[in-house]
């Protein structure tokens, strides 16, 4: 490995006179972020300009638009795969998935905030303009096939989230929150952008094709595995695996409870897939065993933490952790298997998630007062539907047929199996059987206590209902007829893994740095 | 050989002005290490030919930031911090690790990460080379970095902007807010311009 190895692939000092300013393509296959940004901007103008009291459903009613013609941008964006603005964005199926699921929980939390931020009376112009601008950072995150453009998606989405987090500046536990988020994800986000660094070194790019090549080629050496083991770092603490995941519980109790709906979800999906793109795209070096160790260190710890939790976003929080690991699982897995079931179990798990925080969010009330494993006690008697719905969710959670989360549990089992990581599937069986005895709890809980007079139970708003039905729905359909989906996932995956990129745009086209003299 | 031996003294000046930062107690002694460290930075850069990136970092960081956080401690009126004495488990686990962690990045960096050598000023520095890269094949990184300051400011504006501002609004029409409420001396402030 010479110099020209190292030079080669150094994008700059391209023939001049080949520049071309972005095309009309180029725009459509950003859609989706180009309209969320609009509209976030639309929020950021508009909200001086309402009463301070009465702002909220005009403005949520303004972003949920906006996430709506992004979802149907979206679908335009589908009509033009390729790569965009030299390489940096790739438009695949895959890409479309995320966006896809990205935008649809990010409406979602945006319904399940209309009556939250009435109650718990928060600024709601930063409020909604922030989810929207996160959300672009997180959809970019999906199809970006280039680090520089990854890093800094990445750190849109994470400030967004840091700030997301301290919106109840009333109690003292969402500051604390927000901050150990801020200081713990920038100290990862750092471990990131090393990794970053040192992939350059060791391969001359950025680009994650031209770093596929380069690790093909097979004359990294270390540097290429100690680069991975950095990036997986800086991932691994934005999707909270083990043993990354310390600051979750703290910060997912103090953070308001639409946003933890939104956190545990959205940002994490947008990780996973740059994960899968670098992880896998690339046929990165030592992946195996990394992702291996902090899969099984995932589930085992989150669902004992689990176990002994009495605040419900505390143990939904640990069961995050758990769901991380059974994710990663899927990771370990051989790629051609592994990857479809990972994209299939991202979805459930965002579909009944989100689903159980819109719940938490509208029983939680005034101060988020109700929260803990008592307050519940006897909601099935005083609230039967908002009840029903819990428990629907946590059986999805759990793993119970007829819900998402059973075959996205059933496909993750299936992938390792067929690659022969028994270890690995036994690991994850056990666990599920832990998992079910908390969530388990909560039902019994809901169902077999005496009500508690104290605890007052609100009949749920229609932008609460509505989110809720979406996520049933969303749940149900997964579990009935996760067929159409999986063939998608399977299809998307197969591109990752052979890593056939669309046609190599002009500008990508590199030529060595010695026919430059400087 | 004059070349390597200044790129190390301003390496090793840079390392004690970092470990400096984090041993001192009183803010105003930290915030002149970090110029210590920005400025030995600025040097390094410009020993590896990246002139524009070098004078970019004495102008932002070296100046306009740290003008910035000499005047928000000036403000803020911070006085010498006390120090907490840490976790035995953190130091327990947390010393070796980084040394650890330390010692395998140098050992693969020196021994096993020779993957090519590139010759002094090969590689693009100058501002022609930057504003090229800049302007098109990072061109949409280079914009999104528009929504990431936004965000940024919209973070401050919530996080130091002060609880009762609103509360107060409220409670003209609302019943009042049962609620201690917790005053905060924003430090997320500071932290948020330490981001970038």
């Amino acid at each position: 490995m010479t110099i020209t190895m190292m030079t080669a692939h150094f994008p700059a000092l391209l023939a001049a006179g080949t520049f071309a300013t972005p095309a009309l393509d180029d725009y459509l296959r950003i859609l989706p972020e180009l309209v969320l940004s609009i509209f976030g901007m639309i929020v950021m103008v508009i909200d001086p300009l309402l009463d301070p009291e009465r702002n909220q459903k005009p403005l949520g009613t303004i972003a949920l638009i906006g996430a709506i013609a992004a979802l149907g941008s979206a679908f335009i964006m589908a009509g033009h795969p390729g790569t965009a603005f030299s390489g940096e964005v790739q438009v695949d199926s895959f890409s479309i998935f995320f966006h896809v699921l990205i935008i649809a929980i990010a409406a979602v939390v945006i319904l399940s905030s209309y009556e939250y931020m009435a109650v718990q009376r928060i600024r709601a112009g930063e409020y909604y303009g922030l989810i929207l601008f996160g959300t672009v950072g997180m959809c970019l995150m999906s199809s970006a096939i280039e680090l520089v453009l990854i890093f800094i998606a990445l750190e849109i989405s994470s400030i967004s989230t840091y700030v997301l987090a301290g919106f109840r500046r009333r109690d003292a536990a969402s500051s604390e929150s927000s901050l150990k988020y801020f200081l713990l994800g920038s100290f990862a986000t750092a471990f990131f952008l090393y990794g970053v660094a040192m992939m350059f070194g060791a391969t001359g790019s950025t680009s994650i094709p031209v770093i596929r090549e380069a690790l093909l080629a097979g004359q990294s050496g270390l540097l290429a595995y100690v680069a991975v083991a950095f990036m997986f770092v800086g991932l691994g603490f934005k999707v909270a695996s083990a043993p990354f995941h310390i600051w979750t519980p703290d910060v997912y109790e103090g953070a308001p409870a639409p946003i933890v709906g939104f956190m545990s979800t959205a940002p994490k999906a947008a990780a996973f897939a740059v994960l899968l793109r670098v992880l896998v795209e690339t046929k990165a070096p030592g992946w195996f065993w990394l992702l291996w160790v902090s899969a099984a260190l995932s589930m085992t710890l989150g669902n004992l933490g689990a176990l002994v939790q009495n605040n419900v976003k505390r143990l939904l929080a640990y069961s995050s952790i758990a769901h991380a690991g059974y994710l990663l699982a899927a990771f370990a897995a051989r790629p051609d298997l592994g990857v479809s079931a990972a994209m299939f179990y991202t979805a459930s798990y965002a579909a009944m998630n989100v689903g159980a925080f819109v719940v938490v969010s509208h029983f939680a009330n005034q101060g988020e007062k109700y929260v803990t494993l008592e307050d519940y006690a006897g909601l099935g008697r005083k609230s039967p539907a908002l009840a029903a719905i819990f428990t629907f969710f946590l059986m999805s959670l759990i793993g119970i047929p007829i819900t998402g989360g059973f075959f996205a549990k059933f496909y993750v089992l299936n992938s390792d199996l067929k690659s022969g990581l028994v270890g690995l599937a036994i690991i994850l069986v056990l666990n599920s059987a832990i998992g079910a005895y908390y969530y388990l709890r909560i039902i019994v809980m809901m169902y077999m206590r005496e009500p508690r007079g104290d605890v007052p139970v609100t009949t749920i708003p229609l932008a609460a209902a509505i989110a809720m039905a979406f996520c049933v729905a969303a749940t149900l359909a997964l579990g009935i007829f996760p067929g159409r989906v999986l063939d998608y996932t399977t299809q998307s995956a197969d591109q990752i893994v052979r890593g056939d990129a669309p046609p190599v745009s002009v500008q990508q086209i590199v030529i060595p740095l010695e026919a430059a003299p400087r | 050989m004059l070349h390597l031996i200044l790129f190390l003294f301003f390496g090793a000046i840079c390392v004690a002005g970092a470990v400096n930062l984090l041993v001192q107690s009183h803010p105003i002694n930290s915030a002149l290490s970090l110029i210590v460290v920005m400025a030995s930075l600025a040097a390094e850069y410009l020993l590896l030919g990246a002139e524009f990136v070098a004078a970019v970092q004495v102008i932002v960081y070296a100046g306009a930031i740290m003008v910035l956080f000499v005047i928000t401690i000036m403000l803020l009126n911070a006085g010498a911090e006390q120090h907490t004495k840490g976790s035995r488990v953190a130091i327990l686990i947390g010393v070796p690790g980084a040394l650890i962690g330390a010692v395998l990045v140098a050992w693969t960096l020196l021994t096993r990460g020779h993957t090519g050598s590139v010759a002094m000023g090969a590689l693009p520095g100058s501002p022609q080379d930057i504003a090229r890269l800049l302007f098109h094949e990072f061109l949409l990184p280079f914009e999104i970095t528009s929504v990431l300051i936004l965000i940024a400011i919209m973070g401050a504006v919530v996080l130091a902007s002060r609880p009762e501002a609103i509360a107060r609004r409220h409670t003209e029409s609302h019943q009042p807010d049962p609620l201690p409420q917790e005053r905060q001396p924003a430090p997320q402030l500071v932290g948020s311009g330490k981001e970038h």
